[in-house]
């Protein structure tokens, strides 16, 4: 993909660059192959991490490298343009990382996070439950407070990375009262009691393990905590804002691969004595992709530097997700259409991506949860 | 251990490379300039040694200001310093001149062991290492899939058509390196940005004590009479199968001595 990116400082740049080539050797040319097999590519984020890739928002006296979300957001587009379970991978580990960052006491950052950062451990994000998704404070896993710490006890669901994480940022109950009574911890994979299930068979994203994590007495010290107790949903909220934008930037991804397969496609297959791009049936599709896939790009860019100012972002991260997620779904299925059968065979990429694209619009609160995130802002009238 | 790696900065291969049509030097500024693969080997072994056995790797480079991108790529895996020998009478130096100039610079920075690729994808005379070490006074070990450095030995495999010999001198020396040495690392983002504060010394053949009537086009010992670009490529033979196809294409094989 050879998308002309603005970015801030020459070493966004050189970032990019890297990113590029990273991806162009070591990414792209295994994508399929792991895919198919459902193969989990740790030593793909084990190279990402040794390149300084798993902590690209965080200061860089905590491990990372203090890069605005603006640039973040686009190391994450190209990661997924390879391979959507490393994008987004990405994505996920940075949004595990991210209530130690914002929230954790000076101790704990200094502490856990230049680990959680420098490239060697992988994170996952604990939050929905078998029963509890959409409705997020509804969740049941509970956190005891005891004389010496925590004893955990539930089920949570579709968790990326579920048993092969190194550590897992959990939001549990540790009091009655909805989603006051959330509380955040940092869990490392080892501690006992804790194990994961087998990993769901996914329509796509086959290669990234999505699993059920159990948490069975689990013990906890009292430094577990991340926040004050009962501030959980709080920073879930906030670490999804952020995951949001990281989904949003997928998609764009996503997108930009399946149109530059299709476009490339279209240039070069000939039928009636004419490359396809002369049909103007076609021609017109392929300007409504690239279109849309530079609008949601601008799009989540736009709630990036909301962000990096320092400024309310949450309904701008809806939007991007919504947006993009949508655009991602309507761009590959396009791109399929575009290759004829050739699409519908796995000896072209683009129905890996038609596949990998669904999910977007489920992950990081669903496209109808967006919607209502930002018909709440609208009634409150805080925008529009 | 004073390692110094000499890295040349070559036209991308996958980009299309032109001949200046004045003075038929190869056109730097038609193709993207990047580092010559080979050198990134050459650069990852001596940061091998360097960690195994401590020291320091200097990168040297002739080449022009654009060069800078391929030091820099070299500092970011994680060279120390930089040289970069650039004057504009360098312009147009052969493989004899080019080995003159930087054995002078090597005399001048000091060296216990040189590294560099056995040949660049550009001119790919795959001379430079031995008329280095020449030049130097040094023994040469060149084409090594491996290196091993004991006190003051150095020992190499050095690839040939049978097999491979096992090479060993005494340090100071110059190695050459092929692609089966090592695996050469990524540049991590933080070296990346460590390497923009890495000094890059700037040398000019006065500074290195190269004679100018030694180096540049004018003093070259070969000359480029003529050149003519690549012919595009011909249709291929299309072979139609009225039952004897395996024969025809058979017959084609063999015509080409394929078979």
């Amino acid at each position: 993909m050879s998308v002309d990116r603005v970015l801030p400082t020459p070493e966004a740049h050189d970032l990019l660059d890297l990113v590029r080539e990273l991806a162009a050797k070591e990414i792209v040319p295994r994508a399929a192959a792991d895919e198919a097999a459902s193969r989990f590519p740790r030593d793909v984020f084990s190279l990402l991490g040794a390149s300084g890739l798993l902590g690209l928002p965080y200061p860089e006296e905590y491990g990372g490298a203090a890069q605005p979300y603006e640039v973040y957001l686009q190391v994450i587009e190209e990661l997924a343009a390879a391979w959507l379970a490393v994008g987004l991978g990405v994505s996920v580990h940075t949004l595990s990382c991210f209530p130690v960052a914002a929230y954790g006491s000076d101790a704990q950052r200094a502490e856990l996070l230049p680990a959680m950062t420098g490239g060697e451990l992988l994170g996952a994000y604990c939050l929905s439950e078998p029963h509890s998704g959409s409705d997020a404070a509804a969740l049941t896993t509970r956190a005891v407070p005891g004389a010496d710490g925590y004893v955990v006890d539930g089920v949570k669901a579709w968790i990326t990375h579920g048993g092969v994480a190194d550590f897992y940022t959990l939001m549990a109950r540790t009091s009655g009262d909805g989603a006051r009574g959330i509380s955040c911890f940092h869990v490392p994979a080892g501690v006992d009691g804790l194990s994961s299930g087998t990993p769901e068979r996914k329509m796509g994203m086959r290669s990234s393990p999505t699993a059920q994590v159990r948490f069975d007495g689990v013990r906890l010290s009292p430094d577990a905590l991340v926040g004050s107790p009962g501030e959980g949903f709080r920073i879930a909220m906030a670490a999804l804002d952020g995951g949001r934008l990281g989904i949003a930037a997928c998609a764009v991804g996503v997108a930009q691969a399946a149109f530059d397969a299709a476009s490339a496609y279209a240039r070069e297959r000939r039928q009636f004595g004419s490359p396809l791009t002369e049909f103007q049936g076609l021609a017109f599709m392929l300007a409504d992709m690239a279109t849309s896939i530079a609008a949601a790009r601008a799009l989540y860019l736009e709630a990036a530097r909301l962000r990096d100012a320092g400024r309310p972002y949450g309904t701008q991260a809806a939007m991007a997700k919504l947006f993009a997620t949508d655009m991602c779904m309507r761009v590959t299925t396009d791109a399929v259409q575009v290759l004829g059968g050739y699409g519908y065979v796995e000896d072209f990429p683009v129905e890996r991506h038609m596949r990998e694209a669904k999910v977007l619009q489920i992950v990081e609160g669903t496209n109808q949860i967006q919607r209502l995130v930002i018909g709440r802002a609208i009634a409150k009238g805080s925008i529009g | 251990m004073n390692i110094v790696v000499c890295v040349k900065q070559v036209p991308d291969t996958a980009t299309e490379r032109k001949l200046r049509s004045d003075d038929k030097t190869l056109d730097r500024d038609a193709a993207d300039g990047v580092i010559n693969e080979l050198c990134e080997y050459a650069v990852e072994e001596a940061l091998k040694i360097k960690e195994a056995h401590g020291g320091e790797v200097t990168v040297l480079t002739m080449g022009p200001s654009k060069a800078t991108d391929t030091i820099r790529k070299a500092l970011a895996m994680g060279a120390d310093k930089a040289v970069h020998l650039v004057d504009d009478a360098l312009h147009g130096s052969d493989a004899l001149s080019t080995s003159y100039a930087l054995a002078q610079t090597l005399k001048k920075i000091g060296f216990d062991l040189v590294i560099l690729g056995s040949e660049s994808t550009d001119a790919r005379t795959g001379v430079l290492a031995a008329m280095l070490a020449e030049r130097l006074g040094t023994p040469q070990l060149t084409l090594a899939r491996k290196v091993d450095i004991d006190g003051s030995a150095v020992t190499i495999e050095r690839v040939t058509d049978y097999g491979y010999d096992k090479v060993e001198a005494s340090l100071p020396a110059v190695v050459s390196v092929v692609e089966k040495i090592n695996e050469p690392r990524y540049p991590s983002f933080k070296g990346i940005m460590a390497a923009k504060k890495k000094p890059v010394e700037t040398l000019g053949i006065a500074d290195a004590e190269i004679a100018a009537d030694q180096v540049g086009l004018a003093s070259a010992w070969s000359e480029v009479v003529e050149f003519a670009a690549a012919p595009p490529r011909a249709a291929g033979t299309v072979v139609k199968d009225e039952g004897d196809g395996g024969a025809k294409a058979a017959e084609f094989l063999a015509s080409k001595k394929f078979i």
